[in-house]
């Protein structure tokens, strides 16, 4: 029952820096832009939030550098993607290498520190009832903040009129135009919102799940968020489900190794990707029609003036 | 000419009025020095060949781009407009060619997004269900776009727009898309609306529709303003010698054509949809003789291309013997042996179809051409003939470009499909399988490419055209078959086909009653 309790614990704070990254991603997404660069946008959210944390001593402080980080990243792929209509798959790819190299450069002087991580919920009576207590009422603010983030976009998306446009530019951003709306504007936007949260999914590592930084940590969790934003198909709730099921994966591989179970450990961690595919077939061949991608992904936007 | 109009005062000042309105896009004019005046209670068309400047002129006017100079009055005072939400928010519509709209979103979503949000989403709905019934446009606001059929489409746009209560409402060739009888039924919901007191703008290529329905003309060509008139006092000819400058030839067809032996027979080809959006066709027979031209008319979407397809070879069947090119059974076989066996095909889409929009023209013409010229010597390109094959084609079908061998994406649509009917044709078919030959081409261009199918036709070749447009369809063919459901109807002459009977046909109902009474005594 303890390792049940323990191993429900670490799936939720590895999940957690997924869904965070995810939801922003999946903002991005549905506007019509596709970032690649979630990779880097976190390494450098971990460096800049692992920094600020240790200069300032204070997480709150840390996770407002990772989120400043990833918006600023973020902006730079905005500015090639949206202004100067660059190929959106070579411009976040490159994000990445930036980002890679920015936050060895950014971390090498806190490299081998420490921090005390983010404090763990505590409401006495309910903390401590056995089993879910600890599971339900002991987590840090950031496992809380992932979950109020994920209801916050689907009530933007599907319940206002803001979310709406967003929707429509991601659908077909020449009918969008042609109605008025400011495409490019509400696309910077959304790729903003993407970098924010990848740079606060970043952050989440140094400042909760390891207490100190290490070049390369994020481990690509960057690449698994984007699995898993093409998993839900795009919907924030499904977007719950998928970075559950990816953070047990990677736990479970974590305990199977330690338990010595002879499954090469390179499989268990190509099984997001793996379940990936399997559910985009799965979702093409039961729908009849339309697209479940946001059918404009990818694709260059110049406004004709 | 205001005093033949009705409507109009002279002592009021128009709806809606530009004055000396000019986009430049750097050299290029695409508007120059354009006056025209919109009056309540009008059908104004605008006419013009592509390129006119019609849909510049249009844009400008819905706030999409701001004009380079001159003006435009709204109720006589003068009017910038900041964008298409300050265009509605005036009293201006806009019910666009090609759709604005979002296929995977509901009716009510992309209704929403085409106003301006002030009313709560259900009191939106609940309008949306009632202008709809006004009008006579019934929609389920719960459909995803996607699902719905092109005049139901049409449908969301005019709903859309009416939702506004415009004052002026611009439509950008409404009917190209539409049967016969759905043409009619907009009809009648303009008339109601130029009844309630408002100012129509109608752009459209089909003249005999315009004079029917329209009170003023304002005719473009090459960016100017050439003439505005009373469309009703003119013939379809006086109007399209304005649009284009010149009279446009005659196509004729060459006395004396023998109808041959019969070169591309179709024998009950069935043919599984291959993907939900698809057309299942069902137990399709026809027989094309050399000399003749068979028109398949129908609305979009009811298998056109998956005939196509299965004719061409893109999607094979599994029984040879459904196709039969020249006697010899080819419904197994690839697109490239069929070539070989002298078919040729042009589909419908010009830029990823018909050509690979950023190669050359010389690179397009060996895309077809290598199975059966000479283009391919041993495994080798032989790029000389492949510009002979791009010479020949630019001199005999009056391809214009500016360079020897361009991308074919550089080439204006006209021009290219010129080019692709060009390239098929001097390969010399026996069997021609040509989509929508003149979609979107402008006349001149329209009547080289009809007189290239009649002469070829002319040389003993089968020659089989799918269309929409059925007064191209009455100018060419020797018989007619409307396709519906995937089904295709017996062909008929192309001198009994009236238009009332071809609509009848595209909109699905039998032509022989006899059938159901049988049925219903036996």
């Amino acid at each position: 029952m303890e390792l049940a309790e323990a191993i429900i614990l670490s799936v939720l704070a590895a999940s957690t820096p997924l869904l965070i990254a995810a939801t922003g991603e999946l903002v991005t997404e549905r506007s019509g832009v596709l970032n690649l660069g979630v990779e880097g946008m976190m390494i450098v959210g971990a460096a800049c939030g692992f920094g600020g944390a240790w200069l300032s001593g204070s997480i709150i402080v840390g996770a407002v550098c990772g989120i400043v980080a990833g918006t600023l990243l973020s902006l730079i792929f905005a500015m090639m993607t949206l202004g100067l209509a660059v190929n959106q798959v070579a411009s976040g790819l490159a994000l990445t290498i930036l980002g890679i190299g920015l936050s060895g450069l950014i971390g090498a002087g806190f490299v081998g520190e420490r921090i005390t991580p983010a404090a763990h919920l505590h409401i006495p009576g309910l903390t401590d009832i056995p089993l879910v207590g600890r599971i339900l009422f002991g987590e840090d603010a950031f496992v809380y903040l992932s979950l109020a983030l994920v209801v916050g976009v689907w009530w933007f998306l599907y319940k206002t009129r803001a979310g709406l446009i967003l929707r429509a530019c991601g659908d077909n951003h020449t009918s969008a135009h042609a109605l008025g709306y400011p495409v490019l504007r509400i696309r910077m936007y959304a790729v903003m919102f993407g970098g924010a949260c990848a740079g606060l999914a970043g952050a989440y590592l140094p400042l909760a799940y390891t207490p100190f930084f290490i070049p390369g940590m994020t481990a690509g969790r960057g690449w698994i968020a984007l699995a898993l934003t093409v998993f839900a198909s795009w919907r924030p709730g499904r977007l719950v489900i998928g970075a559950y099921l990816f953070g047990a994966v990677t736990i479970l591989q974590l305990h199977a190794q330690g338990a010595g179970i002879g499954i090469p450990s390179q499989f268990m961690s190509s099984l997001p990707y793996l379940a990936t595919v399997i559910v985009l077939v799965a979702l093409s061949r039961a729908r009849t029609g339309g697209s479940t991608a946001p059918a404009a992904l990818g694709t260059v936007f110049v406004p004709d003036r | 000419m205001l005093d033949s109009t009705p409507g109009p005062r002279s002592d009021e000042a128009p709806l809606l009025q530009t004055v000396g309105l000019t986009k430049r896009y750097g050299t290029f004019l695409a508007n120059e020095a354009i006056d025209i005046d919109i009056w309540p209670r009008q059908i104004h068309a605008l006419l013009g060949e592509n390129g006119a400047g019609k849909s510049t002129l249009v844009k400008a006017i819905y706030g999409l781009i701001q004009p380079s100079e001159g003006e435009m009055r709204w109720l006589g005072e003068k009017m910038v407009l900041s964008g298409p939400s300050e265009a509605r928010s005036r009293g201006i519509g806009m019910v666009f060619q090609h759709f604005s709209l979002f296929d995977n979103l509901t009716v009510a979503e992309n209704v929403a997004l085409g106003l301006d949000g002030k009313e709560s989403f259900k009191d939106m709905s609940a309008r949306l269900q009632e202008v709809s019934n006004v009008y006579g446009l019934p929609l389920d606001p719960k459909r995803e776009v996607w699902q719905l059929s092109v005049g139901e489409r049409q449908r969301i746009e005019i709903v859309r727009a009416l939702m506004q209560n415009p004052k002026f409402l611009i439509l950008d060739e409404p009917t190209a898309v539409l049967t016969p009888q759905e043409a009619d039924q907009l009809f009648v919901v303009l008339e109601r609306l130029k009844a309630e007191g408002r100012a129509i703008l109608y752009i459209s290529h089909k003249l005999e529709e315009v004079k029917r329905l329209c009170d003023t003309a304002t005719i473009l060509r090459g960016g100017k303003k050439v003439s505005t008139c009373n469309p009703k006092f003119e013939t379809a000819a006086s109007l399209a010698r304005m649009m284009v400058g010149a009279d446009i030839k005659e196509v004729r067809a060459s006395a004396g054509r023998q109808v041959g032996i019969p070169r591309l027979v179709v024998n009950d080809l069935n043919l599984e949809p291959d993907d939900a959006h698809g057309v299942r066709l069902e137990h399709i027979s026809l027989e094309l003789r050399g000399g003749e031209i068979l028109g398949i008319a129908g609305v979009a979407g009811n298998g056109q291309d998956e005939l196509f397809a299965a004719l061409s070879g893109e999607r094979p069947s599994r029984d040879p013997g459904t196709v039969v090119i020249d006697g010899i059974a080819a419904g197994h076989l690839s697109i490239t042996r069929r070539r070989k066996l002298g078919a040729a095909f042009v589909p419908e889409e010009r830029l990823g179809h018909g050509t690979a929009p950023r190669m050359r023209l010389s690179e397009n013409a060996l895309l077809t051409g290598h199975a059966a010229s000479g283009m391919v010597q041993h495994g080798f390109v032989n790029t000389a003939a492949m510009l002979l094959t791009v010479d020949r084609a630019t001199e005999t079908f009056d391809v214009r470009k500016a360079k020897r061998d361009p991308e074919a994406a550089s080439l204006s649509g006209g021009n290219l499909q010129k080019f692709i009917v060009g390239r098929e044709i001097l390969r010399n078919p026996a069997v021609l399988v040509v989509s929508q030959p003149t979609w979107g081409v402008d006349a001149g261009a329209a009547a080289v490419i009809r007189q290239a199918l009649l002469d070829l036709a002319a040389n003993g070749a089968a020659v089989l055209v799918t269309s929409q447009d059925l007064d191209e369809l009455a100018e060419i063919t020797d018989r007619i078959a409307v396709m519906f459901h995937g089904h295709l109807s017996e062909p008929m002459p192309t001198a009994d086909a009236s238009r009332e009977k071809l609509g009848l046909l595209m909109g699905g109902s039998s032509l022989e009653p006899k059938e159901a009474t049988h049925a219903v005594r036996a």
